[in-house]
């Protein structure tokens, strides 16, 4: 109330002191209505989002069926999870995928989004082009680049890479071969999409920067060096992070790919938990690796931010 | 009326200067990067696109032979309607329809009114309600997949099974914390006194919302609904575990099992008609898209 009037009059409203009755009311009335107007969204939430968090929780040291309460285990479920010789193998998979992601996938949007900012009028063609593969459903993507990895000699990434000497390859036959395949097919289908994220970024550079460096003798490169990239590197950090939670977590592509093979090559983390809920009906055993999944995750990205907040500041 | 837009200024200048440009060298290396990169990303963007709509209407022999070929046998456009009529893409498409539709309503509903009151009504436990909507930002989808299907197969209290009802894609649609992040900034943004006058008016909290806020919030209001419409189109995950029977899956989930059983034109033509909506939808809203698109950017700097 008391701060209102002081902004009505810093504002020079003069009519404050008279609305300040009904105003009362009117807070009230908003108080009730405020309530009655978040209940869709609070109990969306509620149900779907954060009582299964909490529910994650609990079934972890339960022994579950879909219906009617569990019995108590105590650490049973994660004894069960890390003795399963299954684990290992899926963890190694899901790190390979996420360092291939990171050191193949990742500075390409950037690159590209540095080139398209630079591109007067033809800005938004660029941005439409490279935003593309990120309209296909993914199932569909996932679906069509199987039959570009067809093994065969004819197979059609295969005969373009004939053109230029290479092949014929195995693709999602082999064991080497499969992952960095998998791998593949996700940065062609998410570059699009980052690169838009980094071209909002880029916008946001004052144009100002430029002519100080300009004047300041710094060539083009150096611009991008010591202007662009570090004006981006809010960015850049936030969504290498980013990327790190989410190829951590990766399921749909490998699970479509490849299903999980050849000879449990690609089998993630995800995977496992799916398999252990959906496959064996263990959901207490996924609830568990769930757990131990979004702990890692959790404290991934709270060393990370530590870090980078450190970093950012020296 | 004035609506405050979130946009970014105008460009006065970027990396490249005019005064650049007179180098013939610049020119020289602008032009010829801008060819190559302009001939990788048609070929990466586009060409995928061109190669399954040959395929679409290409015997399956010729797709598997001559994966470049020009229609070494002629064009087959009846894989399309064999597609339609006898994989059942047609139905398939329909239940995708039908799953997005309730998911754009959900999505609506919960984000315009949880954003109204959060941001307009402003009540003294709004910041908590906030906090613990922001937090499942951070929380990993895919980890929530196990208890959340465990909770639509018996909801606490009712005890019922959403399982197999479009309830149950529907519902957690509802429940994405950056659709209402977007949409309680955009309504914070709103002139403060465009709200006073209605309230002097007399209009009560309801019909500010009818009549002020939502014409205000229109051009976010699309933009959510294209966003949530491109997500559902994309889903595969949760509705092939909430929507089992084969007979109300959307069309993500219907074609890894049509790809089985199909032969591969079908299969082909299949996919193709599965792509043709969402690339309609995002040549007609591209500017509502790429704008969310750099919207969440904007909330992650």
């Amino acid at each position: 109330m008391l701060t209102d009037a002081l902004q009505a009059t810093a504002t020079g409203e003069p009519a404050a002191a008279v609305r300040r009755a009904p105003a009362r009311r009117r807070r009230w009335h908003g108080w009730t209505t405020a309530i009655v107007l978040a209940l869709p969204g609070l109990a969306v939430f509620g149900l779907f989002s954060w009582w299964p968090m909490i529910r994650s929780g609990i079934m972890a040291f339960q022994e579950t069926n879909l219906i009617g309460g569990g019995s108590w285990v105590g650490l049973r479920n994660f004894a069960y999870v890390l003795h399963d010789p299954a684990l290992p193998q899926a963890v190694r998979n899901t790190l390979w995928f996420a360092l291939l992601g990171l050191v193949l996938g990742f500075p390409i949007p950037i690159a590209l989004a540095v080139f398209i900012s630079e591109q007067r009028g033809w800005r938004s063609t660029f941005s439409v082009l490279a935003y593309l593969p990120a309209v296909i459903p993914p199932v569909v993507a996932i679906l069509l680049w199987r039959v570009f990895y067809d093994p065969s000699p004819e197979g059609a990434l295969n005969a373009l890479l004939r053109q230029v000497g290479l092949g014929p390859y195995s693709w999602l036959n082999s064991t080497s071969l499969a992952m960095p395949a998998v791998v593949m097919e996700v940065i062609w289908a998410t570059a699009g999409s980052t690169t838009v994220v980094y071209l909002g970024a880029l916008s946001r550079v004052g144009g100002e920067l430029y002519e100080a460096a300009e004047i300041d003798g710094c060539g083009i490169w150096k611009r991008i060096w010591h202007v662009t990239l570090p004006q981006m590197r809010g960015f850049i950090l936030v969504l290498l992070l980013l990327q790190l939670i989410g190829t951590l977590q990766v399921f749909t592509e490998p699970f479509l790919l490849t299903g999980g093979g050849p000879a449990n090559s690609t089998t993630t983390v995800l995977m496992l938990i799916y398999n252990y809920a959906f496959v064996y009906g263990n959901f207490g055993a996924a609830a568990a690796l769930s757990a131990m999944l979004m702990a890692v995750l959790t404290l991934v990205a709270a060393l990370y931010l530590a870090a980078t907040r450190r970093w950012s500041r020296s | 009326m004035r609506t405050s837009q979130p946009e970014p200024t105008a460009q006065s200048r970027s990396i490249i200067s005019p005064n650049d440009l007179h180098r013939a060298s610049v020119r020289l290396t602008l032009g010829t990067s801008r060819v190559l990169i302009l001939a990788s990303l048609l070929l990466a963007s586009l060409g995928p696109f061109v190669w399954l709509f040959k395929a679409s209407i290409s015997t399956t022999q010729d797709t598997i032979r001559h994966p470049y070929g020009w229609f070494p046998s002629g064009t087959r456009w009846d894989n399309l309607s064999t597609a339609w009529h006898q994989v059942d893409v047609s139905r398939y498409i329909l239940n995708s329809a039908v799953m997005t539709i309730g998911e754009i309503a959900v999505s609506l509903v919960v984000t315009v009114t949880l954003a109204y009151a959060l941001a307009i009504l402003r009540p003294a436990w709004g910041p908590i309600v906030y906090g613990a909507v922001l937090a499942t930002l951070f929380i990993p989808v895919a980890v929530a997949m196990v208890p959340l299907f465990m909770t639509i197969s018996d909801l606490p209290l009712l005890h019922t099974s959403l399982v197999s009802s479009y309830w149950s894609v529907w519902l957690p649609a509802g429940a994405n914390a950056f659709n209402v992040l977007i949409m309680k900034r955009f309504m914070d943004d709103f002139p403060r006194e465009i709200l006073e006058a209605a309230s002097v008016d007399g209009a009560g909290p309801l019909r500010t919302l009818w009549h002020v806020v939502l014409p205000l919030a229109k051009p976010m209001v699309v933009v959510e609904a294209v966003l949530v419409m491109m997500a559902a189109w994309k889903d595969y995950l949760w509705p092939s575990l909430a929507l089992q029977e084969p007979d109300m899956q959307p069309i993500s989930v219907a074609l890894p099992r049509v790809a089985e059983n199909a032969e591969l034109s079908v299969q082909m033509a299949a996919m193709f008609i599965a792509l043709v909506i969402p690339l309609l939808v995002f040549l007609v809203f591209h500017r509502q898209l790429l704008r969310g698109a750099s919207l969440s950017g904007a909330l992650k700097g």
